[in-house]
C-alpha cells in the first residue's frame, strides 16, 4: 500500500525528515509516536503535498505510484487522507457544500456517478449520526466556531465520507476528552477493514487502547529508531521518549 | 460655467425638461448647483480614487422615451413584494403590482401626497454637512421628474416589502441617462422593508454577462443617478436593501441618505457587483439617542470595473449605535475604493461604532483603496475599525485540496465564502439563492483564470 523509503525532508531549509523508511500493507495499522518535533506532524504533511514541505530525496510510493510526482488533490482522489491535527475554519462555505465538492472529486475520479442531492445528504446525516455530531453541524460553516472536539469528530465525518483506502491521523486525540475519544476511535475502528491502512500519529499512549495498532514505531530526530507491536507502546507510556536518544544518534 | 463636457450635456439634458412641469423649480436651482461645482479630478479629495472619465463618452446619452420588452428574472418575481419596475427610467405598468396606499409614484401622487413630497423631498439630503454632498446628489435634482414615495403612517407596518426593480437595457445605438428617486418616510413606532434592485440587461433577459470581458473594452452606454432619502421615524424600523448589480458598460451613481430619528433602527444590505463605474454613498446621521444603524454588504470587481463605496456615519445623539461590515473581492484589472467615516460629535457621548472593511485581492493587476476616517469629539465612545487587504488564506486552500477539491474549486469555495458570509444576512431567499448561484459562477470563472494565469507564470 504505502513504501516510504529513506525519506529527506525540511521545511524552510531545516532538515526534519532524515532517512525516514516505513512499509505499510493493505488492512495494517501503525502508530507513529514521539517526542514533540522528531516530525511526526511533517510526515502527513509531505505525504499530502502540502506547500513548504520540500522532500530533498527519497520516495514514496501508494499502490506503486510515485506520490511525489501527484498534486494536493490528486493525492486524495488517490484515496489518501489526512486527519488534520488543527482542522481549517471556512466561514461562509457550509460544511455540507465542502463535503458534497469533495464527494464529488472523489466521484468523480473513480468514474462514479455523481450523487443525486437526496443521496448525498442521507449520507451525510448518517455519517453525522455516527460521529455524534448534530446534523445542524452540516449547515454551519466548515468548522467555524467547532469546539475542538466537534472539529476532530468533523474529520473523522470526511473520512467516513471519503473511504480513502490510506488514512493519517495526526494527532487526532490531542485536546480530546474520554468521550470524544471514544467517538472518534469508533468512527476509526468501523472503518477497519482488510483493504484501508491507517497511521496512527499520536503523542500518547491512550489513544492506542481505543484504536489497537499492529505495530508501533518511534519516530524521533527525523528518523524511525524503534519499531514494535503495541506493546512498545505502554513501554513509552511507562518510561517516556529520553531512554530512546541514544539509539538517536 | 461648466467647463467639462459631460457636466454641460447633463446640463443641456435637465434644460430639456418641460419648464412648465411639476419639480421645474426645484430642478432650475439644483441645475444651478450641479454647474456652479468644478468637475472633480484627483485632487478632488471624495474622487481621489475614482476617475469619472468613462461618463465623457456619454454626451449624445439622453432619457429614454421607448423602452425594451424584459422579462425579469425568477428570483425577482418570486420574492412577496409589492413590486415597481422601472426600464432605463420609464415606469413598467404591466410588470409592477397595484400599489398599497402608502406608496406612490410622484407623478401619480394625489393633493396630500403632491404637498408631502414637496415638503419632505431634501429634507434628509439638506441635513447632511454641505462638505459631505457631492455634485450628482445636485445632478439627480436637476433631473427630477419622476419618483417613488412611500410614507408609512404612525403605528403601521407596510406587511409586504416595497420592491423596486430598476433594469437598465443601453447599449452602444441606445445610450440611456436614468433618474431614480426614493423618498421613504416612516413616521414613528412604523416599520417597512424596502429594496431596490438594479440590474442589467443581461441578467433580466438571462443571457449571461459579459463574463470574461469580452465587451469590456467597449464605451459605457448608460449612467443611472439613483439617490434614496429615508427618515425613519422615532422608534421606528427599517431594513433597506440596494443591490447594484448593473452589467459592465453601465455606470451608476447614487446614494442612500438615512436620517435616525430617537429609538429607530436601521438595518442596511448593500451589494455591488459590475459596471464601468459605481459610485454609492452612504449617509447616515443619528438625530436622535437611542438610534441604531447595521449595515451589511460586499462589493465585487472585475474586468475593467470600478465600484467606489463612500460611507459616512455621524452619531450626533449619545447612546446610539452603528455597526458597518463591507467586504470586497476585487479581480482582473479592477479596482475598488472603500471610504468609511465615522463622525462622533461632541454630544454623542456613549456611542458605540464598528467599522469593518476586509478585501480580497484575485488577481495582480487588481487594486483596492480602503480609507477608515474617524473623527472623535466625544470622550466616552468606543469605536473600532479595521480595514484589511489580502490574499485567499493558503491554509485553507491546503485544506480543500486536502479534500480532493480541484485548486480551482478550492479557490471558488474560498472566494464564494469570503463574501457568502456577509451575502447571508440577506433576509429574501429567493434573491439570496439566486445571487449565491451568480456568485458561484463567477468565482468559479475567476478561479480558473487566475489559476491559468499562475500556471502560466511558472516554469513548465
Amino acid at each position: 500500500m504505502l513504501q516510504i523509503r529513506e525519506l529527506v525532508a525540511s521545511v524552510e531549509g531545516k532538515q526534519i525528515l532524515k532517512g525516514l523508511n516505513l512499509d505499510i500493507k493493505p488492512g495494517e495499522v501503525h502508530a507513529i509516536m514521539g517526542p514533540n518535533g522528531a516530525g511526526k506532524s511533517t510526515l502527513g504533511n509531505v505525504l499530502t503535498g502540502r506547500e513548504g514541505y520540500e522532500v530533498e530525496s527519497g520516495e514514496i510510493l501508494f499502490n506503486g505510484e510515485d506520490v511525489l510526482a501527484l498534486d494536493i488533490e490528486e493525492r486524495a482522489r488517490a484515496g489518501l487522507f489526512l486527519a488534520f491535527q488543527y482542522p481549517v475554519e471556512i466561514p461562509g462555505v457550509s460544511n455540507m457544500e465542502f463535503l458534497k465538492a469533495a464527494v464529488d472529486a472523489r466521484r468523480k475520479h473513480m468514474k462514479q456517478e455523481e450523487l443525486s442531492s437526496f443521496d448525498f445528504m442521507k449520507m451525510a446525516r448518517e455519517a453525522s449520526a455516527k460521529v455524534s455530531l448534530d446534523a445542524a453541524f452540516l449547515k454551519r460553516g466548515v468548522n467555524e466556531g467547532f469546539s475542538g472536539g466537534e472539529k476532530k469528530r468533523n474529520e473523522i465525518l470526511q473520512m467516513m465520507m471519503l473511504e480513502p483506502s490510506l488514512c493519517v491521523l495526526d494527532e487526532t486525540d490531542s485536546g480530546l476528552d474520554i468521550d470524544a475519544l471514544q467517538v472518534v476511535a469508533d468512527g476509526v475502528n468501523a472503518m477497519r477493514n482488510s483493504e484501508r491502512s491507517f497511521i496512527v500519529v499520536t503523542h500518547y499512549q491512550r489513544l492506542l487502547d481505543y484504536i489497537v495498532p499492529d505495530y508501533v514505531h518511534v519516530l524521533a530526530g527525523g528518523r524511525i529508531v524503534k519499531s514494535g507491536d503495541k506493546e512498545l507502546a505502554r513501554e513509552l507510556e511507562a518510561k517516556g521518549y529520553g531512554w530512546l536518544e541514544g539509539e538517536v544518534a | 460655467m461648466a467647463a467639462n463636457e459631460f457636466q454641460q450635456h447633463a446640463l443641456s439634458v435637465a434644460n430639456s425638461l418641460p419648464a412648465g412641469a411639476a419639480f421645474a423649480e426645484r430642478r432650475a436651482a439644483a441645475a444651478e448647483r450641479f454647474a456652479s461645482y468644478s468637475w472633480p479630478d484627483r485632487k478632488t479629495e471624495a474622487w481621489k480614487y475614482t476617475s469619472l472619465r468613462s461618463l465623457q463618452s456619454l454626451t449624445e446619452a439622453n432619457f429614454a422615451d421607448q423602452v425594451k420588452d424584459v422579462t425579469l428574472p425568477e428570483a425577482v418575481t418570486a420574492v412577496d413584494s409589492y413590486r415597481l419596475v422601472f426600464v432605463d427610467g420609464v415606469f413598467q405598468a404591466e410588470l409592477s403590482d397595484v400599489l398599497p396606499e402608502v406608496v406612490c409614484r410622484f407623478s401619480t401622487a394625489n393633493a396630500e401626497q403632491k404637498a408631502f413630497i414637496d415638503e419632505k423631498l431634501g429634507a434628509v439630503l439638506a441635513g447632511q454637512a454641505e462638505s459631505e454632498r457631492n455634485l450628482f446628489s445636485y445632478l439627480n435634482e436637476a433631473w427630477l421628474h419622476e419618483g417613488i414615495l412611500l410614507h408609512v403612517p404612525r403605528g403601521q407596518s407596510l406587511d409586504k416589502p416595497l420592491y423596486l426593480v430598476y433594469v437598465s437595457t443601453s447599449d452602444s445605438e441606445n445610450e440611456t441617462l436614468a433618474q431614480q428617486r426614493l423618498l421613504v418616510w416612516l413616521e414613528k413606532n412604523s416599520s417597512a422593508n424596502v429594496i431596490e434592485h438594479y440590474l442589467g440587461q443581461s441578467t433580466a433577459t438571462g443571457e449571461t454577462s459579459s463574463v470574461s470581458g469580452a465587451k469590456a473594452d467597449d464605451k459605457v452606454t448608460s449612467l443611472t443617478s439613483g439617490i434614496t432619502e429615508i427618515h425613519v421615524g422615532q422608534n421606528a424600523q427599517l431594513h433597506h436593501t440596494r443591490l447594484n448589480l448593473e452589467d459592465e458598460e453601465h455606470t451608476h451613481v447614487g446614494g442612500v441618505h438615512l436620517a435616525l430619528s430617537r429609538d429607530s433602527v436601521a438595518n442596511c444590505f448593500a451589494l455591488g457587483e459590475g459596471g464601468r463605474l459605481k459610485r454609492i454613498d452612504y449617509h447616515v446621521s443619528h438625530n436622535g439617542t437611542g438610534a441604531e444603524f447595521n449595515m451589511h454588504g460586499a462589493y465585487l470587481a472585475r474586468n475593467k470595473q470600478l465600484i467606489d463605496y463612500h460611507t459616512c456615519i455621524e452619531h450626533r445623539e449619545p447612546h446610539c449605535t452603528s455597526l458597518e461590515v463591507m467586504r470586497g473581492i476585487v479581480g482582473d484589472k479592477a479596482k475598488a475604493v472603500f471610504n468609511g467615516r465615522i463622525h462622533i460629535h461632541q454630544d454623542a457621548q456613549k456611542t458605540l461604532a464598528e467599522l469593518h472593511n476586509r478585501n480580497l485581492l484575485t488577481s495582480n493587476g487588481a487594486e483596492v483603496d480602503t480609507k477608515p476616517e474617524l473623527e472623535i469629539y466625544a470622550d466616552d465612545v468606543r469605536c473600532a475599525h479595521g480595514a484589511t487587504v489580502s490574499q485567499l488564506d493558503e491554509t485553507a486552500l491546503y485544506y480543500l485540496q486536502s479534500r480532493g477539491i480541484e485548486a480551482a474549486e478550492a479557490r471558488m469555495l474560498l472566494s464564494y465564502g469570503f463574501v457568502n458570509e456577509v451575502l447571508e444576512q440577506l433576509p429574501y431567499a429567493p434573491l439570496l439563492e439566486s445571487l449565491q448561484r451568480r456568485l458561484r459562477a463567477r468565482f468559479i470563472d475567476e478561479a480558473r483564470s487566475s489559476g491559468e494565469e499562475k500556471s502560466a507564470g511558472e516554469p513548465a
